[in-house]
């Protein structure tokens, strides 16, 4: 994995709450055996016509979006299945972080074990950045802080581990794996 | 000694290395079923790294999401339609034989969707830490086990070290006074319990279901509704154990015997939640006032009496949305809107006793004209019982379509769909946008209501049957 210290990019907004993780990649993609190539079925149902063409009013098919890496969205982003190629689909996408006012649980544990920073940030942060699409933000890892254009900073919060993990481009099997002898002792033990 | 909760004392045991402000705790699991769609990054994560599967004897695998349902493709060699699908059934059955782990494969006996045959082959037990990489784990929960869903990076966590890393959670107790009235089952009230708590009131927290309601319930009726506490954003859902649990162990292939049984009888009675233990947010529901329920938009938490009408909500673009993608108007009532497929099955509804009352309610009657009723048991245990009981000639006298077992039209991920725009009366979980298909438009509900709409064609309040 790649190390995370800072992002700067324009942001997306998709304003919807409760944006599932059904949405961002629907099941029918989920028969691949890989990782790989999922980007181009980000949001498949909303991005694109039945015969394959691109929906113009869909906010990915704008060339506004070219090139962002933040995803803003609204409440509840990432609820239900707990399918991990919804990171999977939005890092090959090209994103590098979302943000919103709630998380759901599994979306931002699958979100954090792969290099794409979930951000919960507070309601009045978020009503700026829905009214301001597209607006250049800074997210400084290590500080755990958003930088808005305004010059306004956010404050994150971030589990202590993972955020060590992402900054050091490190994924957490290694540090499991290193606890094989307390395994085996409590394994000896019940 | 500080009173705990149940999920307490479950996590307690678990830990192998306990959390600090730096680091999560080291959380040992016991139980671990995979299934084939969530697993085969998994296996490669392994393969990449050289390491072996830590602890076979704790894993089972069996395919669910993907399987068609048709028997002359489970059975009798014809091909599987999609063949990305079947790509994945044989990937499978690669990966199970090179790292040693036991599958009850497409053909076996005792397959089925994998949270309904954990249960039935006695291997959730109370007091267990069960994963899977699917959300509806904590069904496992109505057990007194924290049974919870994961992502397929933690699947290979899994499958190296038997562990997890993770951050205790916040409890909740959902307390459910009195006791429903007939025609009114588990799932109207956990349909109403996600209304209650909307779809992310129970992020962050594992919620204890307790009251009299819940004590009254049989086994089966506590899985539909810890199936569904990820519907309410929270990863578990637990249910003390007690004779009801016990009894429905009993014998069963993997549960304790002899002595051993005994013992474990005595050690689960000691998980319930202590007298004085405190949760961090506790919430009541009145049993007794519910009534049948039925989703109507895009969420599970958007959810009505079936007797009631869609809300009104003017300048919420998100619910206009939401409606327009279902067809449906604000104020109309939802009762008397025509259907076209009714879905009984899924981790939610696919156990005998869901189909016991479908085909209570179905005898004497046919399936409305132009309906297409798909009934899908959850396990093969399940489909054999339901023919033991002539359930099947049932269903199939009132012109609905028995199925092999499997996942089937809760996700449509094996080929069976609901056609774009058409309305269905689903009893499985969750009716996001195009979960039964593109542009298929799902109203959650219970078995009743489902098959009593499945009779007139029509959404019903099943106690109209039931009272005929």
């Amino acid at each position: 994995m790649e190390p995370i210290k800072i992002i700067r990019s324009r942001t997306i907004v998709m304003p919807s709450s409760n944006i599932d993780t059904d949405q961002i990649i629907p099941g029918r993609f989920l028969t691949t055996t890989t990782k790989e190539g999922l980007g181009k079925q980000l949001f498949a149902d909303w991005r694109y016509q039945p015969d394959g063409s691109e929906k113009s009013d869909f906010i990915l098919n704008q060339p506004a979006a070219k090139g962002c890496a933040v995803l803003v969205a609204g409440r509840n982003l990432g609820c239900g299945s707990s399918r991990e190629h919804a990171p999977w689909a939005l890092l090959d996408y090209g994103f590098r972080a979302v943000i919103s006012t709630e998380i759901a649980d599994i979306f931002r544990n699958n979100s954090l074990k792969n290099g794409l920073l979930p951000i919960v940030i507070d309601e009045a942060t978020s009503a700026w950045l829905i009214a301001n699409p597209g607006a250049e933000v800074t997210i400084d890892l290590e500080r755990a802080i958003l930088t808005l254009p305004t010059g306004a900073e956010v404050k994150f919060p971030i589990e202590a581990f993972a955020r060590y993990c992402l900054l050091n481009g490190v994924d957490e099997l290694g540090y499991l794996l290193s606890k094989s002898a307390e395994i085996s002792a409590y394994e000896q033990r019940v | 000694m500080q009173p705990k909760t149940m999920f307490e004392k479950v996590w307690d045991r678990h830990q192998v290395v306990p959390e600090t402000a730096d680091t999560p705790a080291v959380l040992f699991v016991d139980l671990h079923l995979t299934h084939e769609v969530t697993s085969p990054q998994a296996f490669s994560l392994l393969r990449e790294r050289g390491l072996k599967l830590r602890r076979p004897d704790l894993t089972i695998a069996t395919m669910d999401h993907a399987t068609p349902t048709r028997t002359e493709q489970v059975f009798g060699g014809a091909p599987i339609t999609i063949e990305s699908a079947a790509k994945q059934i044989r990937q499978l059955e690669v990966n199970v034989r090179e790292f040693g782990v036991e599958l009850l494969g497409l053909q076996s006996s005792l397959r089925g969707i994998v949270h309904i045959i954990g249960p039935e082959l006695g291997l959730t037990q109370p007091g267990k830490t069960i994963v899977c990489g699917d959300s509806h784990t904590s069904t496992h929960g109505a057990f007194g086990a924290l049974a919870f869903g994961i992502g397929t990076t933690e699947v290979g966590h899994v499958f190296a070290t038997q562990c997890l890393l993770q951050r205790k959670a916040k409890t909740l107790a959902v307390n459910v006074h009195g006791r429903l009235t007939p025609g009114v089952g588990a799932k109207d009230l956990i349909l109403a319990i996600i209304g209650k708590l909307g779809v992310s009131g129970g992020t962050g927290h594992v919620i204890e279901y307790r009251g009299e309601a819940i004590r009254a319930f049989d086994m089966e009726e506590r899985m539909t509704v810890c199936n569904m506490s990820i519907e309410a954003g929270a990863r578990a859902g637990m249910i003390a154990p007690d004779e009801t649990t016990f009894a429905y162990l009993k014998g069963r292939l993997h549960s304790p015997q002899g002595e051993a049984w005994d013992r474990a009888v005595a050690d689960w009675k000691t998980l319930t939640t202590d007298e004085g233990a405190r949760f961090d947010r506790e919430i009541d529901i009145d049993a007794a006032a519910l009534e049948p329920m039925i989703t109507y938009g895009t969420n599970p938490g958007m959810v009505v009496p079936v007797s009631g009408s869609i809300p009104v909500k003017p300048n919420d673009t998100v619910f206009a949305k939401s409606l327009a993608y279902m067809g449906l108007e604000p104020g109309a009532s939802i009762k008397g809107q025509p259907v076209n497929v009714v879905f009984i099955g899924s981790c939610t509804n696919g156990r005998i006793s869901d189909l016991r009352l479908a085909a209570q309610l179905l005898r004497g009657h046919h399936v409305a004209k132009g309906v297409h009723m798909l009934i899908v048991p959850g396990s093969q245990q399940v489909k054999r019982q339901a023919e033991a009981e002539g359930l099947d000639r049932v269903f199939i006298d009132a012109g609905a379509d028995w199925r092999e077992s499997g996942c089937s039209m809760c996700l449509g991920m094996n080929g069976d769909l609901v056609p774009k725009g058409e309305y269905s009366v689903s009893t499985s979980n969750r009716n996001f946008e195009g979960r039964q298909g593109v542009g298929a438009r799902t109203l959650l509900a219970s078995p009743l209501t489902a098959t009593a709409s499945a009779i007139r064609g029509r959404v019903t309040d099943p106690r109209e049957l039931l009272h005929a």
